[in-house]
């Protein structure tokens, strides 16, 4: 009996399961695009109080420009290696897979390092949210970005967790797609946080 | 030590007040009861597994309805505490700080913890049931979103009792809700309880909006889609872009408490002004993914109750869409007293341009009823009494849309009674129509109609009473939340009048709870499955639907096609079954709920550790699932037989 | 469904390597530009922006596997609706808050 069941319920599989990997994925992009209208509240934030410095420090006087250029790099080469994850999953190598994600991940703490100590350094110079609107903005908008990319680092490791327990299935192959989608956009917002806040900023 | 513990309770809970200590006596009394019935029927374990676990979307509706009329109560409460406060000029009936707690807490709760739970009720209710589909997309999210929103609420409504309610207004507008004006936890009940809440309302707006667009049956086209289904895909689009406005909004004003920043604050370069930008961005928007789905139920009643169907089916499709993107360009026609001439030139032509598409609809519900066999049952009472309501509501609107008028009628009563008459004709009126509709379909009985008729005209009567008078008391020039007014300003008599419609709506409000009990005892399970000789596929099943819905997944061909196929006597389906995918119970919504609530409540009190330990907690459950493989099981053909058997399904 | 499976994912790493130096070329041009002080700023803020929204494509083209993806009807309705909100928002507040 069991094995008719079986035959049955992948029969049934093609043809009412509606294709769950492919919903699931679905209904993250609507996520990222609500998260992107997230992000754009605090850029209009930011812009809106840009120029409120309040007698404190303006972006010129505070932005060093090795360290936003390294972040920018990370950031963007993580997205590459993260991305070349995906295409091992493809080709149904889960070494590969897994070795990317944790140089995805390395670079993903490196990036998050920079801009602690960043801000740190900001805060000992005095210059803290309180200071003035804009650095307000500027903390805030750049700091859920960074909280953004922690959460990401833990769920990479998760999945890098479930993919060397159990392989490319057909849940974590969608997992793995997903946190790789996430990390990408990540990358897009960081692109226009480097251009409207840091080049802006010294410009 | 005995003293500080005595300092801490005196801060810590809400004293003084007679109306207080009455909530507390009341609270306790009702969780003693809870309690006690729960253990002496031995219920605890089917509360557990049938409600607090489930992921069933109908169950999960039965929930959201059930939060909805409680906090329907509770809001009521609010206006009927703030009428009889101004019954009469120099009333001392409530001190002015408690009332301007009670505008807060009435508007709030009456918009996020009514309003939106009742919009989820019906969307959980519904629309699976209608487009042919076993569940929501993402059923587990499904729960989570109801007990984010369940614990949000909760967290709310405690600033009653414990630490003192908000009373910044209901959008809280900035300054008078940063520290400097609003010190203490009441300000943070506010953020936190529709932050909490909030997050549940846009994983709904997805999860809905995916539901519609990837589940409908084979042969559902978008085209041939039931109208709700297409008021609910509107109303989501809305949500997915709005709803980030608000937590962003809101999570600054939390930063500016919290961390000190600038950002609406006087001092430090902030700008307060910037905040009633934002929140507006939101709060536009949100009041038209209300009332869209209730255009949505107006749709589907006006059809079954007219024995026709829709009229311009693709105009109303085009309208809905059309008010849900442009819903998005009006937000500043709120302050056009703040802003520049010509943005308010421009806000004030897209605001008139929204009734066009909303007149549209009006005259398409019309045509569906000219030359219909219209039955007058109790949703389509309803109906009838929404369209004149509605359309005096939207009329004033358009006044108000005019920026200069607008600067006469802005903060006056002529403004209060315009958004009471497109909420309540609208929204609430839309979604009671609703439930009237449906009810028999999600609980297998139909409700008492003569108790519903009472109820129909004590509400409907009631609200003209209530706020005719306050369009007139607008142009004599009383201002909205004001505690009291002088004899000599000439507002008495209509004031009184319409403090009397609030208590005819509250006795509706009463018959209604009545017939909802009544009908309980009284079980008429009598032609449950398809009352109204129904249009849509949630009518082709059985009252109340087995957890899988469907047996077999219907093919469509047409719109309206339960009805098509009742009419070509196609309504026989060949039983043959195969075994049904479905999610698992799960506990981990009900624990996160949990989780975030003490989040909430710690951040509330600005207690660090405790909001640390909460967000550790939701983080936790959100990677114990992540690693969760084990979620769906399959439902046995031979057991499909046998309910199907038992509940008489497959006609 | 593998042959369903098959046309999700065709991307390769060559498109990856493209959309990686593509990017590249979008950070550095405007760093270069702005660090130098080479351009007048209306049209300076134009070409970094342009830059800018220029990666946002070329990371949706090249990495997020939008063309393979079975929902891209949707998906690019939305990110249009979303595009369109997000210039309301960013814009608009400027706008309004202008006075």
């Amino acid at each position: 009996m069991s094995q008719s069941t079986a035959g049955k319920i992948d029969h049934h599989n093609e043809e009412e399961h509606h294709d769950t990997s492919s919903i699931k994925i679905f209904g993250f992009w609507i996520f990222l695009i609500s998260d992107l209208i997230l992000f754009s509240v605090l850029f209009a934030t930011y812009v809106v109080l840009r120029t409120r410095y309040s007698g404190g420090p303006t972006g010129a006087e505070l932005f060093e420009v090795p360290i936003f250029v390294a972040e920018t790099f990370i950031l963007l080469t993580s997205s590459f290696t993260s991305g070349l994850a995906t295409l091992g999953l493809q080709q149904g190598k889960v070494k590969t897979v897994i070795n990317w994600l944790i140089v995805t991940v390395v670079l993903g703490i490196a990036f998050v390092g920079l801009e602690v100590t960043e801000f740190i350094t900001l805060v000992e110079e005095g210059a803290t949210i309180s200071t003035s609107a804009f650095l307000s903005a500027f903390y805030v908008l750049v700091g859920t970005h960074g909280l953004h990319v922690s959460a990401g680092i833990i769920w990479m490791i998760s999945t890098i967790f479930q993919l060397s327990r159990y392989g490319i299935t057909e849940e974590t192959n969608r997992k793995t797609q997903v946190v790789s989608l996430y990390w990408h956009f990540l990358d897009v917002v960081w692109i226009f946080i480097f251009t409207v806040v840091y080049l802006l900023g010294v410009m | 030590m005995i003293e500080s513990i005595k300092n801490f309770s005196s801060d810590f809970f809400v004293t003084g007040d007679p109306l207080i200590y009455g909530a507390d006596v009341s609270i306790v009394l009702v969780m003693v009861a809870i309690i006690f019935v729960l253990t002496y029927f031995k219920k605890w374990k089917w509360l557990w597994s049938e409600w607090l676990t489930t992921v069933d979307h109908k169950k999960i509706g039965i929930m959201y309805l059930i939060a909805s009329l409680l906090m329907l109560f509770r809001g009521g409460v609010d206006a009927i505490l703030m009428r009889t406060q101004l019954a009469f000029p120099n009333m001392d009936f409530l001190p002015s700080d408690k009332y301007n707690e009670i505008f807060t807490t009435h508007g709030t709760i009456m918009i996020l913890f009514m309003a939106m739970p009742l919009m989820f009720a019906l969307f959980n209710m519904v629309v699976p049931l209608q487009i042919g589909a076993r569940d929501v997309a993402y059923p587990f999210l499904n729960a989570v979103s109801f007990w984010t929103f369940f614990f949000g609420a909760m967290l709310f409504n405690l600033s009653f009792v414990i630490g003192g309610s908000p009373d910044a207004g209901w959008l809280s507008y900035a300054p008078l809700s940063e520290t400097q004006f609003s010190e203490g936890p009441g300000q943070n009940y506010y953020i936190w309880g529709i932050q909490i809440s909030g997050i549940g309302s846009l994983a709904s707006g997805i999860n809905f909006l995916v539901t519609i667009l990837k589940m409908r049956a084979p042969g559902m086209k978008l085209m041939k889609m039931p109208m709700f289904s297409w008021s609910v895909l509107s109303s989501c689009i809305i949500i997915i872009f709005a709803f980030p406005i608000l937590t962003v909004t809101l999570g600054l004003l939390f930063i500016d408490r919290y961390f000190g920043a600038n950002f609406f604050t006087l001092a430090g370069g902030g700008n307060p002004m910037y905040y009633v930008n934002l929140i507006w961005m939101w709060g536009h928007p949100e009041v038209y993914l209300v009332v869209l789905p209730a255009f949505g139920v107006f749709s589907e009643v006006v059809a079954t109750f007219s024995k026709k169907k829709i009229f311009g089916y693709k105009s109303m499709v085009f309208a809905l869409l059309s008010i849900s993107l442009l819903s998005f360009f009006t937000w500043v026609h709120h302050f056009f007293t703040m802003a520049d001439y010509k943005v308010d030139a421009f806000f004030a032509i897209t605001t008139m341009a929204i009734a066009i598409p909303t007149g549209v609809k009006v005259f398409n519900w019309m045509f569906t009823m000219f030359r219909g066999r219209i039955q007058m049952k109790p949703p389509m009472l309803w109906t009838i009494a929404f369209i004149p309501t509605f359309l005096v509501g939207g009329a004033t609107g358009v006044m108000l849309a005019v920026a200069p008028a607008d600067f006469q009628y802005h903060n006056s009563y002529f403004l209060i009674a315009h958004f009471h008459q497109v909420l309540i004709g609208g929204v609430v009126f839309g979604f009671f129509s609703g439930i009237y509709y449906w009810w028999p379909k999600i609980f297998g009985f139909s409700l008492n109609e003569k108790l519903g008729l009472w109820a129909f005209w004590l509400w409907n009567i009631g609200f003209y009473v209530t706020f005719m008078p306050q369009y007139a008391l607008g142009f004599m020039g009383m201002p909205r939340r004001v505690s009291t007014y002088g004899w000599d300003m000439g507002w008495a008599p209509l004031n009184f009048i319409s403090t009397i419609g609030a208590f005819l709506m509250g006795a509706g409000f009463i018959f209604q709870v009545w017939q909802i009990v009544y009908s309980i005892k009284h079980r008429n399970k009598e032609g449950a499955a398809d009352p109204w000789d129904g249009r849509t596929l949630e009518w082709s099943i059985p009252s109340p639907p087995p957890e899988y819905n469907f047996a077999i997944i219907p093919k469509v061909s047409e719109q309206d096609d339960w009805w098509y196929k009742k009419q070509k006597g196609l309504t026989k389906v060949k039983e043959d079954y195969k075994p049904i995918h479905m999610p698992k119970n799960s506990g981990i919504p009900f624990i996160m709920g949990g989780f975030w609530f003490i989040t909430g409540f710690g951040l509330t009190f600005e207690w660090t550790w405790m909001g640390i330990i909460g967000l550790i907690g939701v983080a936790t459950s959100i990677v114990v699932r992540h690693l969760d493989n084990d979620t769906d099981y399959y439902i046995p053909v031979d057991e499909i037989e046998r309910t199907e058997a038992r509940i008489g399904g497959t006609r | 469904m593998t042959t369903e499976k098959h046309t999700e994912h065709h991307s390769s790493f060559q498109s990856y390597v493209t959309g990686f130096l593509f990017s590249i070329v979008l950070t550095i041009i405007p760093l270069v530009l702005v660090l130098n002080d080479m351009l007048e700023n209306p049209l300076l803020l134009v070409i970094i922006l342009l830059a800018a929204c220029f990666q946002f494509v070329i990371q949706i083209y090249y990495f997020m596997h939008l063309r393979e993806n079975k929902n891209r009807g949707y998906i690019v309705l939305a990110l249009i609706v979303g595009i369109i909100i997000v210039v309301t928002v960013v814009g608009g507040s400027a706008w309004v808050m202008n006075f």
